[in-house]
């Protein structure tokens, strides 16, 4: 028997290893992508209703009687914000359901439309005094979230009453219920209501956040890769630092948040809550990615383009500020867009520092007292009202829009800025 | 000057008797055999040389890539170093003008000196020193940049032009003395990557040539040309040869022949030769160096 014999013999099983792996790889692939799928697709439903919010139409009465203005009132700003515009609200509910008589009833009637209805119509008159006249003004409204969940998902639950389904169908008869897509969920800030709940605030806290992270470790992490790999003594001090920044990118990221609360709040005295102590942790967290990826796109840059500067008389520096950083920059990039995501979607480290306050107000700076999207989502999925959850699983999606807009930006940097030498 | 061969039954002879007796057959009979010659045969040492090299070694680690290596470059003059691969003739060339520092494992001990100035000295500034010698390597290596950018860096970044104008003429007479502005001349914006492995070793020759470095050290800067694009090169060598210095390392006897006035053969890290080229490829005065140049081996 020759050679080929033997060849011949041993491919069939060779063939056959090679289907089986194969095989395995494909579980393994369609595996992950079926988990993938079921997470996308349980989030996805959930979020939908979110993006939905219930209106109410409603017929306000706004005649000088109704309002007890007298004929010679001068219109200032003061009197118009003086005026009920919850009695307004429920006056007008009163007239659309005349039938409702009874105390109990009136109360449940109440609570079909969003206390948050009437800032909306204070704000309305309070910017347009000429409403105030005997004609009444017509407005969609928000309502509770309750009728809400009921109206968009169509399932009783315990927290709507037999009578206030009566009035939904009625509503519904009149076509005075509606469902539009929701504004408030964009920009509006947190809220104990639901239907006036947002993701402004937690979008701009995250902003400000990362921002103050990019800023710091973005130059901090790209100097000390720079130094570490070009010009730093290959010595035993050198080592220690580079075995200390791999160990730092495996620390759990709580500890980052003990480390800030220590340092940064009680020692710095930086304001608690703020997007700066925030993204000074966050930045810590970040480097060791940044500083390690960094370093290893220095170094896949060919030393032959090094020694081609060196030979023609650049220095060390100009060698590496005019060939070796510009072609290692799409990989720090990338690298630094995987930090910045990872930083995004960090919750641990900022429950640490007081970033998971409740807080109404949209920060509009370094030091405001802000939340950020993942801290938001941490809030929400604890609390009890249904629509709570939609919101929870909105939020979800919204990071997950970003992260991966932000991944793909990443890809495109390696794509696109990708040299061939 | 007198060679020492250590060995049984070697003798020591002149090295100008040997060149007067070339075509005595029985000398032939007593060439130097043994790798283990310390002292290089022929013409080494030069009166007022452009660089004087002595006892040069070079270590990678542990390891020892030149031994003992003495040897001077004249003024104006074509060197060609040829010796079979891995002999050390990069190494030695790298030497010259302080490559081998970007090797961390790499150290130079011995003596080399450009014009007098030890090159090594302290006060010798490795990016002077690279200005002054400058350096067309093994493998080319452009930059991921336009042909016109790869030619304009060096005069950029030690301001050698006035303006634009200025820049614009250095690059293209560079590109034009290296043969390569015909093929080049309507994509000079086209990244140098992009060119053919032959016509970015030229373009890294106009990238060189384009600072007027004193001396230019050549990596074989043929090795991937064709004998059109050779011929090129070797015309420019000798054009060059007028106002630089040079020293070339190359594969093809024929181009050492053809383009230096002297030849020097390294041999496993020592230098072994050293002469006028056509009495080194006419009548090699070691066994080693009439094997490589025969084809015996290498
Ligand atoms: N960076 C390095 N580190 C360690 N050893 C090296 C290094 N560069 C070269 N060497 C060794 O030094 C010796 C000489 O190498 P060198 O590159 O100078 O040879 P060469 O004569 O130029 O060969 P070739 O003709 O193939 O280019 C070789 O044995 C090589 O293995
Ligand atoms: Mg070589």
């Amino acid at each position: 028997m020759n050679n080929t014999e033997t060849v011949k013999n041993s491919l069939k099983k060779r063939y056959a290893r090679e289907k089986r792996f194969q095989l395995y790889g494909r579980m393994a692939v369609w595996t992950g992508f079926i988990f993938l799928a079921i997470l996308l697709f349980d989030i996805i439903t959930k979020a939908t209703p979110a993006f939905q919010a219930t209106e109410i139409f409603l017929d306000i009465p706004l005649d000088p009687v109704t309002l007890e203005l007298q004929a010679d009132t001068q219109l200032d700003e003061e009197t118009l914000r003086a005026i009920d515009y919850a009695g307004l609200i429920k006056k007008s509910l009163r007239q659309a359901f005349p039938e409702v008589k009874k105390r109990k009833d009136k109360k449940l009637l109440y609570k079909l439309v969003s206390s948050g209805a009437e800032f909306k119509l204070r704000d309305m008159v309070i910017n347009n005094p000429q409403l105030i006249g005997n004609k009444p003004l017509s407005l969609w409204v928000l309502a509770d979230d309750d009728v809400d969940t009921f109206y968009k998902l169509e399932t009783v639950t315990s927290r709507i009453k037999e009578q206030q389904i009566g009035f939904i169908d009625k509503l519904k008869q009149d076509d005075r219920i509606r469902t539009s897509f929701n504004t408030t969920f964009f920009t509006h800030s947190d809220s104990r209501e639901p239907e006036q709940a947002g993701i402004r605030g937690a979008l701009m806290g995250s902003f400000w956040t990362l921002l103050v992270t990019l800023l710091i470790s973005l130059p901090v992490g790209i100097a000390a890769a720079v130094y570490l790999e070009e010009f730093a003594p290959q010595n035993k001090f050198t080592d220690f630092i580079e075995i200390n920044i791999n160990n730092l990118a495996a620390v759990p990221s709580i500890v980052f948040g003990l480390l800030g609360l220590a340092v940064f709040i009680n020692f710095f005295g930086i304001p608690r809550s703020a997007p700066l102590i925030g993204g000074l942790v966050l930045s810590l967290m970040t480097l060791p990615t940044i500083i390690i990826s960094s370093r290893a796109a220095l170094k896949s840059v060919p030393p032959s383009i090094k020694e081609a500067a060196l030979g023609l008389g650049a220095s060390h520096m100009q060698t590496v500020f005019h060939h070796v950083l510009p072609l290692a920059m799409p990989g720090i990039l990338t690298g630094a867009i995987i930090g910045m995501a990872q930083a995004l979607g960090e919750t641990a480290p900022l429950l640490m520092i007081g970033m998971v306050a409740f807080i109404v107000d949209v920060p509009g700076g370094f030091l405001d007292s802000a939340t950020v999207l993942p801290v938001q989502i941490y809030l929400w999925s604890d609390s009890p009202e249904r629509a709570f959850t939609a919101l929870t699983a909105a939020t979800i999606l919204v990071l997950l829009g970003f992260l991966a807009v932000m991944n793909a930006i990443a890809i495109y940097l390696r794509k696109h800025f990708e040299r061939r030498w | 000057m007198t060679t020492q061969v250590n060995g049984l039954d070697s003798l020591a002879l002149r090295a100008d008797d040997m060149a007067t007796q070339n075509n005595s057959e029985n000398l032939t009979a007593d060439k130097h055999q043994d790798v283990e010659v310390l002292e290089t045969i022929g013409e080494n040492i030069l009166e007022n040389p452009k660089f004087s090299t002595r006892n040069v070694n070079v270590f990678y680690g542990e390891k020892q890539a030149i031994f003992d290596a003495s040897l001077d470059i004249g003024q104006n003059e074509v060197i060609a170093l040829i010796g079979p691969s891995g002999c050390g003739k990069s190494t030695y060339l790298r030497a010259l003008n302080r490559m081998n520092d970007t090797i961390d494992s790499c150290r130079v001990s011995g003596q080399l000196k450009l014009d007098g100035e030890d090159i090594y000295d302290k006060k010798m500034d490795p990016v002077l020193l690279r200005a002054r010698v400058g350096m067309v390597f093994q493998k080319p290596n452009p930059f991921p940049k336009s042909i016109y950018d790869n030619v304009a860096y060096g005069p950029r970044i030690h301001g050698l032009a006035k303006n634009s104008t200025d820049l614009d003429e250095i690059v293209i007479t560079s590109l034009e003395r290296a043969g390569l502005f015909n093929e080049v001349k309507d994509r000079l914006t086209a990244p140098g990557t992009g060119l053919s492995g032959g016509q970015q070793q030229r373009l890294c020759i106009a990238r060189t040539i384009a600072v007027s470095p004193e001396v230019i050290l050549m990596d074989e800067p043929a090795s991937a040309l064709d004998p059109i694009a050779t011929a090129i090169i070797e015309e420019l060598i000798d054009e060059l040869r007028e106002n630089y210095t040079i020293a070339i390392v190359t594969h093809s006897m024929q181009q050492a022949a053809r383009v230096s006035q002297r030849t020097a053969y390294f041999h496993l890290g020592k230098l072994v030769e050293v002469g006028e080229t056509n009495l080194i490829f006419t009548n090699p005065r070691h066994q080693l160096t009439e094997n490589y140049i025969t084809g015996k081996f290498g």
